[in-house]
This record gives structure tokens, sequence and C-alpha cells, in this order.
């Protein structure tokens, strides 16, 4: 595939990729807990969130490709076969719209539930907003994907509660993936033109409007949790929306990209 | 099979006039198929081999998931992707009741796990095989699943109550998976490259005889069978299932287009039978013995994923004593 960040693309695309990518990388960490969780109940919980997100990676996707394809015919360009699995395993790392939060390494159990935690109180409210987008498609997509997000957060709240509230290794240790990964919370919050031009075509909430609600629901938690939060104003790490990532993205692409990029010539699996 | 060379602590079968009055009203209502429950009285030996079979059950759902685990993170396409993922938890979600129901013996889980973590206790030799190719995962439903389909078809009606209604929904999901698994490899056949044919046959040539290594040794060696047979905890012997296995798998595998790594397969018109060459016993046992490819890999990663998560767990109770202490 052309390398789409290379070509100026429609805000659409862009943004149901971030959509998209977000929750398919997020996804590919949750397989890589598989058979690592500290019990059994939660070995079935973190599936159950992987599963979720990859549902929901398929769906966003499926929804770009066909926005693609749509477009490469209009173009009459010769459209290579776009779908899905297409977007998922065949693109570099420089054309994933994904928040560097989600593509943070698992590390341990408070790392993973930091990390969810700060995703899925933004996820929530963003998918709220998305609800009443224009776009029938996104609207219900958003409405499917709510339901299961409302649950991570549920869970992953009450993790960080836990393990803040818990022992005093626990807390130490879910403070300090607190600390560390709060440089990437930064561009959830801040809005670009995508963001802008989806906010003026009636699809995307206000991304104002989500962080007030984020930074609500992290503080609830957080003071719960007896959990020290970082500052607003800490230094932030950007770049995912645009595609510039962590060095972490790379490996994890090699990884889950191997067969369908070792076997070009292979159509089904 | 899941549960291979379960001991009964038992060579020699009591006729009904050698047990006592408690044992013999035990033995009855097990010839005239009534479930024994938890609260029934039952002899120490059966409660105790109950343990012993439904823990190794439980266990090799639990390492099972080590093996295709190692290709969820590079399955080709999303669906597999999703389907693997949702087998792999299926198998988790047997594991969870598998260990319940053996707790209604009064079991206990994390007693049990150590058994396993310290190599007292066993799991289907099966999952000590490495998984080398994608293909592993539809040879390992097809073949893997199907052979714990034959084994535990029976076991719906084992004469322990919570056991067998455990079976009944462990069935419904395998066979789901083996039908999934068998999807994996025709796809690659019928409409694959030639590359992906060949990683068909070689994951057939690697998982043809562990698979049928899972119905335990054959029957002049399965010194615990006829007192698991009388307690009607296992129903019919290992070379039987093993048999039946077969039957219903070579004209599957020839359906694929593929072959046994056995030169002695052949239909036998008379019997109407599959007869095989024969097996290693030599590698099954060793295998069992802890000397696989993969056991100290397998049992080192449950190990280290139940060690690393103490402190989680750890947390959980501290806080849960902190919310009882304030709500108090």
């Amino acid at each position: 595939m052309q390398n789409m960040a290379q070509k100026k693309q429609p805000p659409l695309i862009d943004y149901l990729l971030r959509l998209g990518d977000n929750a398919l990388v997020l996804g590919q960490r949750h397989a890589q807990l598989c058979g690592k969780a500290p019990a059994l109940e939660e070995e079935l919980a973190l599936m159950n969130v992987g599963l979720d997100l990859f549902g929901q990676a398929r769906n966003w996707l499926g929804y770009v490709s066909e926005l693609l394809a749509a477009e490469l015919m209009a173009s009459e360009l010769v459209a290579d076969k776009i779908d899905a699995d297409h977007l998922a395993f065949r693109r570099d790392a420089q054309d994933f719209r994904n928040l560097l939060l989600v593509e943070q390494p698992n590390g341990d159990f408070a790392d993973i539930m930091g990390r969810q935690f700060l995703f899925d109180a933004w996820h929530v409210h963003l998918l709220d907003g998305l609800t009443h987008a224009s776009d029938p498609r996104i609207a219900e997509v958003a409405a499917k994907s709510l339901k299961e997000a409302t649950y991570h957060l549920r869970r992953s709240s009450e993790w960080v509660i836990r393990l803040g509230d818990g022992t005093e290794e626990s807390h130490t240790r879910m403070q300090r993936a607190l600390d560390n990964l709060w440089q990437f919370t930064g561009e959830l919050l801040q809005g670009d033109e995508i963001d802008q031009a989806m906010l003026e075509a009636g699809i995307a909430p206000d991304l104002e409007t989500v962080a007030t609600r984020w930074k609500a629901t992290v503080e609830e938690v957080l003071e719960e949790a007896t959990l020290e939060r970082p500052s607003y104003d800490a230094w932030m790490y950007t770049g995912g929306k645009v595609g510039h990532h962590t060095e972490h993205l790379g490996f994890l692409l090699a990884e889950m990209q191997y067969l369908p990029r070792a076997y070009p010539d292979a159509t089904v699996w | 099979m899941y549960a291979q060379l379960v001991e009964t602590g038992s060579n020699k079968l009591k006729t009904l006039d050698e047990m006592s009055p408690e044992e013999r009203q035990f033995q009855e209502r097990i010839n005239d198929e009534i479930k024994i429950e938890p609260k029934n009285w039952m002899p120490d030996a059966y409660r105790k081999t109950l343990i012993r079979q439904i823990s190794q059950h439980a266990h090799s759902e639990i390492v099972g998931m080590l093996p295709e685990g190692n290709w969820l993170t590079r399955a080709p396409t999303l669906k597999r992707k999703l389907q693997l993922m949702a087998k792999i938890q299926d198998e988790a979600g047997h594991g969870l009741y598998l260990y319940s129901s053996m707790e209604t013996l009064g079991a206990d889980r994390d007693e049990e796990i150590d058994k396993l973590h310290d190599g007292r206790a066993k799991y289907s030799s099966i999952f000590n095989y490495p998984t080398l190719n994608w293909a592993d995962m539809g040879t390992i439903g097809w073949l893997v699943d199907g052979a714990a389909i034959v084994n535990q078809v029976p076991l719906q009606r084992t004469s322990y109550g919570p056991y067998a209604r455990a079976m009944i929904r462990v069935c419904k999901e395998e066979s789901f998976h083996q039908r999934q698994g068998y999807q994996i490899l025709l796809t690659m056949m019928q409409e694959g490259t030639d590359d992906q044919k060949a990683m068909v046959q070689d994951s057939i040539n690697r998982f043809w005889w562990p698979a049928l290594m899972m119905f335990g040794p054959s029957d002049e060696n399965s010194p615990n069978s006829a007192q698991s047979m009388a307690w009607k905890i296992k129903r019919h012997s290992n070379d039987e299932l093993r048999q039946r296995f077969l039957d219903q798998t070579v004209p599957q595998l020839e359906l694929l287009g593929c072959t046994a790594p056995d030169p002695d397969l052949k239909y036998n018109q008379e019997t109407g039978h599959y007869e095989f060459g024969e097996i290693d016993w030599q590698e099954f046992f060793d295998v069992v013995k802890g000397n696989g490819p993969c056991n100290r890999e397998r049992i080192e990663a449950r190990r280290s994923a139940i060690d690393n998560g103490a402190w989680v767990r750890e947390a959980a109770v501290a806080h849960a004593a902190k919310r009882q202490h304030r709500a108090a």
C-alpha cells in the first residue's frame, strides 16, 4: 500500500484510523499478556478486554477500508484489495495513528492497569460523544464500543484503586506507573486540525469537553486510590496521532504483521 | 488425554461382598447410574482419584493456553486473532470451572496449582510439544481438541455429578474449537499457496503421534483403568477411545489432502477400522516424566505468572480488608 503518511488524506480517514489503531494496538498488548495474568480470573478478564478491542479495531478499520476503496475507485486508480486486514497487517508504523499511550509496553500489572485506566477514562467520554455523530455508521460503532469501554473503565478503575490503596508495594508500583505514563496523556486532550474538522463535520465531540470529563474521572479515581496526580502542566510527549511514534510500536508491528509480510502471496489464512 | 495415567491407589477390584455397607451402597448407586454429589459419602480413594483426575484436566486447560498463546500475537488476520483469543479464553474458563468442580471434593485450588508448579501434578503430555508454525493453531484445534472430545463425551456421563455437568459445557465449546481448527487447515489446503500447504503437512507430521498418545498407555499397560471403570469416572478403555478417534480422523485427513507420518496406517475392510503403526511409548513416558521438548518452559511460564502476580493478589486482599474495616 502507498505510504499514507506521504499523502494528504481526508480528515475522516485519519480520524477513523486513530480510533481503529488505538483499539488494534492496545488489543495487541493484551494478546501479549496471554498466560501471564496474576490470577486465572484476570486471565479471562484480560482476554475479554482484548477481544472487545480487536472487535472495535475490525469495525473501525473495516469502515476506513470501504471509504478508501471508494476513493480509489473515484480517482480511477487500480485498487489493491483493501480491507481491515490490509490496514492492520500491511501498514508501516508511520501510517499508524494511535496514541503513544496505548503502544507502551506491558511492564508489570500496575503499568498495564495504569495504561488501561488512563485510556479508558478518555475512551468512554470520547465514544459517548461519538454516539451522536452525524455519520450513522460511526454512531452505531461508537454505541456498541461504548458499552464495552464502560465495563473496561469500571474494571481498570477498580484495579487502580486496589493497587493504589492496597499494600505499600502496590502503592509504590501504581504511583510509579502513573508517573511514567502521564507524559503520554497530553495528546488525548489536545486537539489538532483533524479533531477540529471532525467537530465541524458534526462527527466528533468537542475535545475540550472530553478533556474536562477525563480530568474529573481521573481525579475521582486517583483520590480514592490515594495516588498523587501528576501535574497537567507537565511536559507531554506527543506525536502518535500524526504518525510519530515511540520506539515500541515498530516491534509490536513486526511481530503482529509477521505472517502476512513473510508470505505476501497468501491471500487467505 | 487431558488426564493421563491417573493413579487410583488400587490395582485390584473389590467385589460387592468385600465392601463395607456404605461402600456397597455407594457402588450400587454408581451401578444404577445415579450421580454422586459432593455431600454424598464416597470412599477416600474415589475422592482422591477424582481430585487427581479433575485437577490434571484443569491444569491441562491452563497449560494448554501457552502453545496457542505463542501464536496469538502473530495470528495473520483479525478474524483468526479473534477466534484464537476466544478459544484461549474458553480454555481459561474450562480451567476455572474444572477447579471449581474439584473444590467440591474438598481440594484447594492453590494447593493443587502448587503441585503443578513443583512437578507433583501432571497435565496432558501434548502441551509439551512446541508450536512452530501457524498451521499448528489449526492442528491443535482439529487433532488435540478432537482427541479431547472423544475422551470427554463419555465423561458427560461420569459418576461424579459436578464433573459430569462441567463436561457438558466443555464439550460444546470443544467441538466448536475443533471445527474452527479444521477450517484453518482446510482453507490453507484448498486456497493457500504451496508454502501454506507445506505448513499444514509439517504441522500434521509433528502432532500426529503426540495426538494418538493423548489417550494414554495401551490397555495392557493401564493398571489403574479397572478401578476407574468400576467407579465410572472412566467409561471406555484407552485403546477403544484411541481407535474411535483414529476412525473418525483419517477420513478428515484424506479430505484435507494430507498424509499421516505412519506408513502402516491402513483401512481394514473386515473390521471396518483403521490400523496404525507402533506408538513410540518411550517418547510418551519420557514426556510424561518431564522430559519433553517444552516441559520446563511450560511450567516455568505458569510459575512465573503466579509468582510475579503475588504482589497484585496481596494488594487485592489488603484493599478488601481496608474496605471491610471502613464499612464496619
